[in-house]
């Protein structure tokens, strides 16, 4: 293998921010035509590491050489100028304008309106990115999105083409498309470093991975040369537990039903609620799919309160109607609930962790005393939250802020598990936590079901919901699919639902 | 290049609460400044702003009096700011307090009994409380911005008050001057001593910032005023209601401001006149950021800022200076304090910024 082969090549990056090491000395180096996967647990520094390389971010340390020379990237101007390209996770896209237009927007050029609007066209036709110039953004859906973006990379003719977690917003089907077009790409001589966390993407995308680890660089190696199981252990430097799921077959009676909920978009940006219809039994999980923004957050406030319904009769617990209550109210009823969003929604970052135990167990757990709170009772409470869930924080007097998105996470998990619900409805309940951190989560869930409380999880993860629930289905535009045992769901009949195709049959193969 | 400001990861608690002395420091600098320009001898003048007034029982005495609105005002308004509403027509609310008050005492004119304070107090609470629920039910049900409505609406109480000491409640033998009749003396406030003008209202006050100090730190409404200011959203996931916090918080400030109107009137005053406040409901929004939005920082802020109102009569008297100096100190004072704590949340950056304009 010849040194100078390497398109790009980085030397000893480090890069840090107050208080964190993001990357410490991380090599990297793509050869042309190779897809090369940079793989690390969420907080592992693959992000900084790629904006370094795009140049938004300057090094601490280390050195680029691109095509042989070394090269101070300053601004992503440079990047693309050097042919260097990113698509990044979120879209910097304006709605009200159309495809050409954003496009024309973002380039660094003047280039006429027809003879651009004639090159994406071309660009669309060639790599399999069905895309017309004029449709104004906001009629597209989010993979359609993505493909603005990887157009608007491909017209720069780079070199280099860097994905920072690209299928995060993705169907299982729209992933599949994209890949093939990144393939095709690849064997046209452009390099492409893909970012991700998944595994099974890595294995049948990428030639190559590097790993990180807490921004250190662990291992590179040959993608074809590993199974999923030893990337994941590299990625985690840990081997994991397997959850344990009981023997069922006999569920108890039903504790949480949902019939005809009906809830309008509370701003202009969300979704409506159509006729849910849904029901947990006491020893379930049952798992709501989906991708981001489909309603999700919208149907976790109407079930936990925090949007009162239209009718009273529409959200039952143990048989009783509580559409009409607030969240206190369902909460002294036995229901609980995590939002996706911790910081502001799940917890009050400026307030210690004493406090924001207090936000949603003072009923519960009895933490208030003639009106007064019972600041002793509510601390000795926090305390044995962090100690029972292994919450590391130097102790219950710091900001919730201060809290790694795991830890906290963690400790919002273990406030509500803590009071023993009925009921428990969670949202994303192990984005952004380590794996080790991950599986207790998981295991605590399945526990509680197994303690007779009823547990609905709605999660972007797929393989979360695989390993965990019992029943699955998914929402899509605000509309539940119906719910499938999920013994005999596969990932791709997952992927189905939620792009709000309906399965033919119970459990006749759909895709 | 322009110096950048850059968020600190952790900002020093122990700055938090130095600001306003920092503040305090920084306005008698620019305060020597001033004076310098204006040709006055800086120790002179600062003696007769500062020390000249509290050198006195009368002068301590004197503070307590002009104290007295400002620190309930200060406590009350604290609570709304840390829950994010901001009130800023307490003048307002003070007027009309001030009014209610006044009319109940000009009804029971020439009549005694140890009812009329009690239900003078009664009006001032209400009146404050329903000019600021105008602005909470705009608010609630309009969405209408309630910085916007509460100012406005002060004017509207000082037209209010003018209006009815032009003609209703004007003194019929006060040969046609826009007065009232002096209050009787069952509608004057109890005197602590009978040589100095300070009443009982001084200890309403303290009283008021003990039931707000124990409201905030350990009640559950006071939980939830924080909460709902420091994250919105999470204080609708805890089950708190935005609109009842609104509603709460206004009517506390409403109240508070309409108790400190009829003290005024009932106090110092003893007669409803065309102004009965010098601005005591805008200065208190200084008391309250000064004192931290804490009641007992609060205490000690209302006691600064009446100093200034103190101070720049003495300045008037015996310097011939303007009486504007009092506002001038006060939003010296204000800027210096809003400065600090920029610079405690942020630092200046000066070297070239290591994020460029695009983040991801």
């Amino acid at each position: 293998m010849n040194e100078a082969d390497h398109l790009i090549e980085l030397k000893g990056m480090t890069k840090t921010f107050p208080g964190v090491i993001a990357n410490e000395n991380v090599d990297l180096a793509l050869r042309p035509g190779e897809v090369h996967a940079l793989l690390g647990e969420n907080g592992a520094g693959k992000s900084t590491l790629v904006k370094m390389i795009y140049g938004i971010l300057k090094p601490d340390a280390g050195d680029i050489l691109f095509q042989g020379q070394p090269v101070i990237i300053d601004s992503p101007a440079h990047a693309r100028e050097l042919g260097i390209a990113m698509v990044f996770q979120h879209f910097s896209l304006f709605d009200s304008l159309s495809v050409v237009e954003n496009i024309s927007l973002g380039m660094d050029k003047d280039v006429p309106m027809e003879t651009l609007a004639e090159e994406i066209r071309e660009i669309s036709d060639r790599y399999g990115l069905p895309l017309d110039p004029h449709r104004y953004v906001y009629t597209l859906s989010v993979g359609e999105r993505q493909r603005i973006e990887i157009i608007r990379c491909l017209l720069q003719q780079p070199k280099l083409l860097v994905m920072d977690e690209p299928t995060s917003v993705l169907t299982p089907q729209e992933v599949q498309k994209l890949f093939v077009t990144l393939e095709r790409l690849a064997d046209e001589g452009m390099a492409i470093l893909y970012i991700s966390h998944k595994l099974d993407e890595i294995k049948a995308l990428c030639h190559h991975a590097t790993i990180l680890r807490l921004g250190k660089k662990v291992a590179e190696v040959n993608v074809d040369d590993e199974s999923t199981s030893s990337l994941a252990a590299l990625m985690m430097g840990e081997d994991l537990a397997t959850i344990v799921k009981q023997d069922h077959g006999s569920y108890g009676e039903i504790r949480l039903q949902v019939e005809g909920l009906n809830q309008p978009a509370f701003d202009s940006t969300g979704i409506s609620l159509d006729e849910i219809h849904l029901d947990v039994r006491a020893g379930e999980v049952v798992g709501i799919a989906g991708v981001a923004g489909n309603g999700q957050d919208e149907l976790l406030r109407a079930l936990n309160g925090e949007e009162k319904c239209q009718s009273h009769a529409c959200i039952m617990i143990d048989g009783k109607h509580v559409g009409l209550l607030d969240p206190n109210a369902r909460r002294k009823a036995g229901m609980a609930s995590v939002p996706e969003k911790r910081l502001g929604h799940g917890a009050v970052p400026d307030m210690d962790l004493v406090d924001n135990a207090f936000m949603t167990a003072f009923h519960r757990m009895g933490l208030l005393a003639r009106g007064l709170i019972n600041y002793p009772k509510t601390r000795q409470f926090a305390d044995k939250v962090i100690e029972e869930y292994s919450v590391k924080t130097p102790g219950s007097h710091v900001p919730a802020g201060s809290l790694s998105g795991g830890n906290l996470q963690k400790f919002i998990i273990g406030r509500e598990l803590h009071q023993s619900p009925d009921i428990l409805i969670v949202s994303q309940p192990t984005w952004g936590v380590d794996a080790g951190a991950a599986q207790t989560i998981r295991q605590a869930l399945r526990e509680l079901a197994a303690n007779g409380a009823a547990v609905l999880v709605i999660s972007q993860d797929l393989d979360e919901l695989m390993e965990i629930t019992d029943r699955i289905g998914a929402i899509c535009g605000g509309r539940l699919s119906r719910f499938y045992p999920t013994s005999q769901m596969t990932i791709e009949k997952v992927g189905l639902l939620m792009a709000g195709v309906s399965l033919e049959g119970d459990s006749q193969d759909a895709a | 290049m322009l110096p950048k400001l850059a968020k600190r990861p952790t900002p020093s608690r122990f700055m938090v609460y130095l600001s306003p002395v920092l503040a305090l420091f920084l306005s008698l600098l620019a305060g020597i400044v001033l004076f310098l320009i204006m040709d006055v001898s800086p120790w002179t003048a600062l003696h007769a702003f500062f020390i000249e007034p509290i050198s006195s029982a009368y002068g301590l005495s004197e503070l307590a009096v002009k104290a007295t609105p400002l620190i309930l005002i200060g406590v009350a308004l604290s609570l709304g700011f840390k829950a994010g509403v901001w009130n800023i027509g307490a003048e307002g609310q003070l007027i009309v307090g001030g009014l209610c008050g006044g009319a109940v005492a000009l009804y029971f004119y020439e009549q005694e009994g140890f009812h009329i304070i009690p239900l003078m107090m009664l009006a001032g609470v209400f009146g404050g409380m329903a000019w600021a629920a105008i602005v909470a039910f705009l608010r609630v049900k309009f969405n209408a911005n309630e910085i916007l409505t509460s100012l406005m609406l002060s004017y509207v109480a000082g037209l209010w008050l003018n209006l009815m000491v032009h003609g209703p409640l004007k003194d019929p033998e006060g040969f046609n001057f826009p007065e009232s009749r002096i209050f009787s003396d069952s509608a004057m406030l109890p005197l602590l001593h009978e040589d100095y003008r300070l009443h009982i209202g001084f200890l309403l006050a303290l009283v008021i910032v003990g039931l707000g100090w124990i409201l905030i730190s350990r009640t559950l409404l006071g939980y939830q005023i924080k909460v709902s200011g420091a994250a919105p959203a999470a204080g609708e996931h805890a089950g708190f209601s935005t609109a009842r916090i609104i509603w709460v918080t206004l009517l506390i400030g409403g109240g508070v401001a309409g108790l400190a109107g009829m003290i005024e009137v009932s106090g110092p005053i003893g007669q409803l006149l065309p102004s009965i406040s010098p601005g005591y409901g805008f200065t208190a929004i200084i008391v309250a950021y000064v004192g931290r939005l804490h009641p007992v920082g609060a205490l000690f802020a209302g006691l600064l800022l009446a100093l200034t109102y103190l101070g720049g009569e003495t300045a008037q008297i015996q310097l011939n200076l303007p009486v504007a100096v009092t506002g001038v100190f006060q939003g010296l004072l204000l800027f210096f304090l809003l400065a600090c704590d920029v610079l405690i949340h942020y630092r200046l950056q000066f070297k070239q910024p290591a994020l460029a304009a695009r983040g991801a």
